[in-house]
């Protein structure tokens, strides 16, 4: 990869953590994209974290084990890149977008630099095209539209891995007949976590239009802060290039913001909140912003990044600058999950921004907003009142109360939970839910107009259809 | 004597990410400098010995030491002009979408382009002759800007007192000269102003005007006066921007000017796709003839997100001079705030509080105060009320970033994230939110809406012992209350649904006139008197509780012909409970 004539030098002064300082070089470009030959000849990358005439500070992505002051450090004169081509597509990459899979280097159409630029606001187009994941909890409550960046909050032991995979499965736009391509991203995660989604892509056969980075937890932490970055670069190729929408998993973030710290920690950087650097926010936005859609352009970009809360704490920076950045966030909820309901999802702070614009009349169904106000309403109701209960007993409760608290424990076995492999459309996830609905008092449903409710509530759709039996039944009767 | 700096030329001695060392370069603080062969623009931050210290507004992968670095001499200035409204700007006015004309969809490194149009042409009729003396600050004509807003031009605030020798009348660019002043001054369409330098006026007025948002919560209770300067801090999902955006749409300023200051792309797309389609219920033109946006999302170059207020707010404060009431929309203040920081560390400054710089508290302070109603140049009255959006991190209110904002600003919308997750919107607290100017503008509201200023403090008392109640009933239950706190904590849950609740989605509650504000106050105090007067006449708790016309009164303000419902509602209540 380095041209010929670059020059090769041994003045490294320090290394420190995941850092070398090099001196005495000839002037070297800010993110140059180093190469260091150790000893024993293995040759690791590297990238330019500060330049100056005396002074060069470079990040070894794979570690600093075995480096030592007579290590050859050559500059290569050129950012990193990622080779871009459309036979990424099912081909399995390390860290550092090189092929693991055994198969043929990338032959590239094109070299882009993974910093990406940003998408100039001005050629956005607002996303609102509803995608079906078949999954209740976000279709019906927390709904996913095209060029999106929705994360989910997870905590550990919980299944997001299963959610994601179930989500990459299942996504489609409808009545498009258009496949979303996933663009996968591992940092830090076990062999296991990884096989288990490499398995599933190759069972599904999703692995033909899937591009998998792999950074495992034996990796080099350091590399984790790119591989988000290839992951993207490869996602934006595809998707303003070639049209394909992308689906971008990334996970785990956390592992990213680890790496992040432990970086700024060789750098003697001032520390922001719980050691984290003061640009974190700027550092993550630089990931999630690179989803959305181009006005003109065919393609999309959809993100679902998964975290885990350090201490399941959502407050925590991690969760934290997300939330701020991402559009809304899937809120696991490990007291669901003991309840042995898939998926634990908690809509309750739970929180799609973009749903609004993707909902509605022509793109799911007229009483989608309206319902959805109510079951979440309702819900909420139901599990304040489960808080009452605890103190004063059921036998206190009013009817309209106990109903309530029946609404409750029915919307998580019956609605919420579902199957991993069960892909409901999105009628039959608003159906259900009116089932449920109808559980409570009719005049309690003050967020639903009525002629929704007499369209959908099961009570009027049952007395519908009866009469339209009658009807038939009585017009047969006249033909006879 | 002042040292000439534009032109110099100096080499690049270091690159740390947004920040960039010279040497041998001759600068002063502030200084607009060109960095690297591709030159990127960057402002001098800091001089150490013989190295000077520069920001740079675009990423700098690439630049290596030894590159030069030209000083334009020029503080970082924005250019102030007819058609500046309806534009879109990055953080150092760079128009979005021409540089989509000349790099594409995604934003390239070293583009240069003008803010304002140079080829547009405008209509000019002066409004001085020749011979007319002219300062610094004063109208010398107008041009049509959008339909709805007439550009006053305005001679430099620098300039001093002359006389005109020439002055045309016709269609100009912004280029073109205008007219000439006896010592060869030739006065253009438009002039530059640094954006770190506050436009100067004749003095400060006290703020005695309020500025109408249209959102019920904000105007009865907690309401901001033209010129003043109000913080929305709240954790995500909120609805911080929600508020902002409503306030952007709504606020009867006559020019908008929103800061998109390191948030999400995507919603500033909202903005620019909403905005042209939105129509402004005072003029009946879109909203976007009176808006200036200024977009630096997230990703974009820190340091020009550091820039991006000021660029706003001088802008905003030219309006001012025209005489606008001008509403500054900053989102959010915190993201300002963090680039700061970021700056400072590169810096390797002694850091603050949770590693802000010690100087984020004056920072805050300088752009606050840029707000103000005042007597400008030209005689008029002009305004620039700012709302800075703040997002504590964990919604913690006492980092330091909330804390400095509070110290300055004279209203504080607190969000809450407990009120949100019940979908109360907005979700602001009324009983930790306060606004300063309340007793001040209670005067304006009492000359417009005799009884204004009473229904309000009888409803904020009925608030605040209902929060007082409810500890009780926490405690022991609603049941064990007396039928008239009963019968209060009932007022209190009409107070929150029918006033305070107000969707920004929903097609006609999303604006609510001061007209209607007061019908439906008066409604919820005469609604109160039925009540009680039932009790008195031996009606039950429950009886009133559950009235019938309940539901009607309550989904009344979302018609647009809301009257004669409310009526009805008020009526068949009344009838239901006094029987009369």
């Amino acid at each position: 990869m380095a041209s010929e004539g670059v020059k090769e030098y041994r003045t490294i002064r320090d290394i420190a953590g995941p850092l070398i300082f090099v001196e005495k070089t000839e002037p070297v470009s800010y993110g140059e994209l180093v190469l260091i030959t150790l000893p024993d000849g293995t040759v690791r990358k590297g990238q330019v974290l500060d330049t100056s005439k005396d002074i060069v500070v470079v990040q070894s992505f794979e570690g600093t084990r075995g480096m030592d002051k007579s290590c050859a450090v050559r500059f290569t004169g050129d950012i990193v890149k990622l080779d871009c081509s459309p036979d990424m597509l099912g081909r399995i990459f390390n860290g550092r977008g090189e092929p693991i899979d055994g198969g043929p280097r990338i032959v590239p159409e094109e070299r882009r630099p993974i910093i990406g630029s940003a998408i100039n606001p001005a050629a956005r187009a607002y996303p609102r095209e509803f995608i079906q994941t078949g999954i209740s909890a976000i279709d019906g409550m927390n709904t996913l539209v095209r060029g999106q960046k929705l994360p989910i909050f997870s905590c550990s032991g919980l299944p997001h891995n299963d959610i994601a995979l179930q989500v990459a499965r299942q996504a489609k736009v409808r009545g498009t007949g258009e496949e979303f391509a996933v663009v996968f991203a591992a940092m830090g995660i076990t062999f296991e976590e990884a096989n288990y989604f490499m398995k599933d892509f190759e069972r599904t056969g999703a692995l033909e239009r899937a591009v998998v980075f792999l950074n495992l937890a034996n990796d080099p932490a350091i590399e984790r802060l790119i591989t988000p970055r290839m992951a993207l670069t490869a996602a934006e190729y595809l998707a303003f290039e070639y049209d394909y929408h992308i689906l971008v998993i990334l996970t785990d973030m956390t592992n990213y913001c680890e790496a992040l710290r432990e970086i700024s920690a060789a750098r003697e950087e001032v520390p922001g909140r719980r050691g984290y650097p003061g640009y974190m926010y700027t550092d993550l936005a630089t990931i999630y912003e690179r989803a959305g859609r181009i006005r003109g352009k065919k393609g999309s970009i959809t993100q679902f990044p998964i975290l885990t809360m350090p201490a399941d704490d959502i407050t925590h920076p991690i969760p934290d600058l997300t939330g701020y950045i991402t559009e809304g966030q899937l809120v696991l909820s490990r007291e669901l999950h003991m309840k042995g309901i898939y998926p634990p999802i908690d809509v309750l702070p739970s929180l799609s921004r973009l749903m609004k614009e993707g909902i509605g009349p022509g793109m799911t169904r007229e009483d989608h907003k309206q319902w959805n106000d109510q079951m979440y309403a309702a819900y909420a109701e139901g599990v304040e009142l489960r808080g009452l209960v605890a103190i004063v007993g059921e036998e206190a409760l009013s009817e309209r109360d106990r109903r309530y608290l029946k609404f409750a424990d029915e919307f998580e076995r019956r609605w919420l939970n579902q199957g991993k492999y069960e892909d409901r459309d999105i009628e039959y996830t608003l159906d259900l839910g009116w089932e449920l609905l109808a559980i409570l008092p009719e005049e309690e449903l003050t967020k639903i107009e009525r002629k929704y409710i007499e369209k959908y509530h099961p009570k009027y759709r049952k007395k519908k259809a009866e009469e339209e039996k009658k009807e038939e039944a009585e017009s047969e009767l006249t033909k006879r | 004597m002042e040292v000439k700096t534009a032109g110099s030329v100096g080499e690049i001695y270091r690159i740390s990410g947004p920040l960039v060392v010279a040497e041998g370069l001759k600068a002063k603080m502030y200084d607009v400098c060109k960095v690297g062969e591709e030159g990127l623009m960057g402002e001098v931050v800091g001089i150490v010995g013989e190295k000077v210290l520069i920001q740079v507004y675009e990423d700098t992968s690439g630049v290596r030491p030894g590159e030069k670095v030209v000083n334009t001499g020029m503080p970082l200035s924005v250019e102030l002009g007819p058609g500046l409204l309806k534009s879109i700007y990055d953080g150092v006015q760079r128009p979005l979408p021409v540089l989509r004309e000349m790099s594409g969809d995604f934003i390239a490194r070293g583009l240069e382009a003008p803010a304002l149009d140079r080829k547009k042409k405008w209509d000019f009729k002066p409004t001085v002759k020749k011979g007319d003396k002219v300062k610094g600050g004063q109208i010398i004509g107008v041009v049509q800007e959008t339909d709805i807003i007439e550009h006053k031009i305005l001679v430099p605030p620098n300039v001093p007192e002359r006389t005109v020798v020439e002055v045309y009348e016709g269609s100009f660019t912004v280029e073109d000269t205008i007219a000439v002043l006896d010592d060869g001054t030739e006065l253009k369409l438009y002039h530059k102003w640094p954006v770190r330098v506050p436009r100067p006026y004749v003095e400060k007025l006290p703020p005695e005007v309020p500025l109408l948002t249209g959102q019920r919560i904000l105007d009865i209770f907690f309401p901001i006066a033209k010129g003043g300067t109000a913080a929305i801090p709240g954790g995500f999902g909120t609805g911080k921007t929600v508020t902002q955006h409503q306030l952007a749409k709504w606020a009867d300023a006559h020019v908008v000017v929103y800061i998109g200051c390191g948030e999400r792309g995507n919603e500033m797309t909202e903005i620019l796709e909403e905005f042209p389609e939105l129509i402004d219920p005072r003029t009946g033109k879109p909203l976007m003839e009176r808006a200036v946006l200024v977009a630096n999302t997230s990703n974009m170059p820190v340091a020009a997100r550091e820039a991006s207020v000021y660029t706003g707010i001088t802008i905003a404060e030219y309006y001012r001079d025209m005489g606008y009431d001008v509403a500054l929309q900053a989102d959010s203040t915190s993201r300002w705030a963090e680039a700061m920081r970021e700056m400072s560390g590169r810096l390797e400054e002694m850091p603050g509080e949770e590693g802000y710089p010690a100087y984020l508290a004056s920072r805050l302070a300088e752009f606050y105060e840029r707000a103000g109603r005042v007597k400008t140049l030209a005689g008029n009255v002009g305004s620039v009320s700012v709302v800075g959006a703040v997002s504590p991190p964990g919604g913690d209110f006492s980092e330091p970033v909330t804390q400095n904002t509070l110290r300055i600003v004279k209203v504080f919308w607190a969000l809450d994230s407990k009120l949100a997750a019940r979908r109360h919107f907005p979700a602001i607290n009324w009983l930790t939110s306060y606004s300063l100017y309340a007793e001040t503008l209670q005067e304006w509201f009492r000359q417009r809406f005799p009884e204004w200023p009473e229904i309000r403090r009888w409803m904020m008392e009925v608030l605040q012992e209902e929060a007082n109640l409810q500890e009780i009933v926490m405690l022991v239950g609603k049941d064990a209350l007396p039928d008239k706190q009963r019968v209060l904590l009932e007022i209190a849950r009409y107070i929150r649904e029918f006033i305070l609740l107000q969707y920004a989605y929903h097609e006609v509650d999303t604006y609510c006139p001061p007209e209607k504000m007061y019908d439906m106050m008066k409604a919820i105090k005469e609604l109160a008197d039925i009540f009680y007067k039932a009790l008195e006449m031996g009606r039950t708790v429950e009886e009133i509780e559950n009235v019938e016309g309940r539901d009607e009164l309550l989904k009344s303000k979302y018609e647009v012909d809301y009257k004669p419902k409310l009526q009805a509602a008020l009526e068949k209540i009344r009838k239901n409970l006094l029987g009369e």
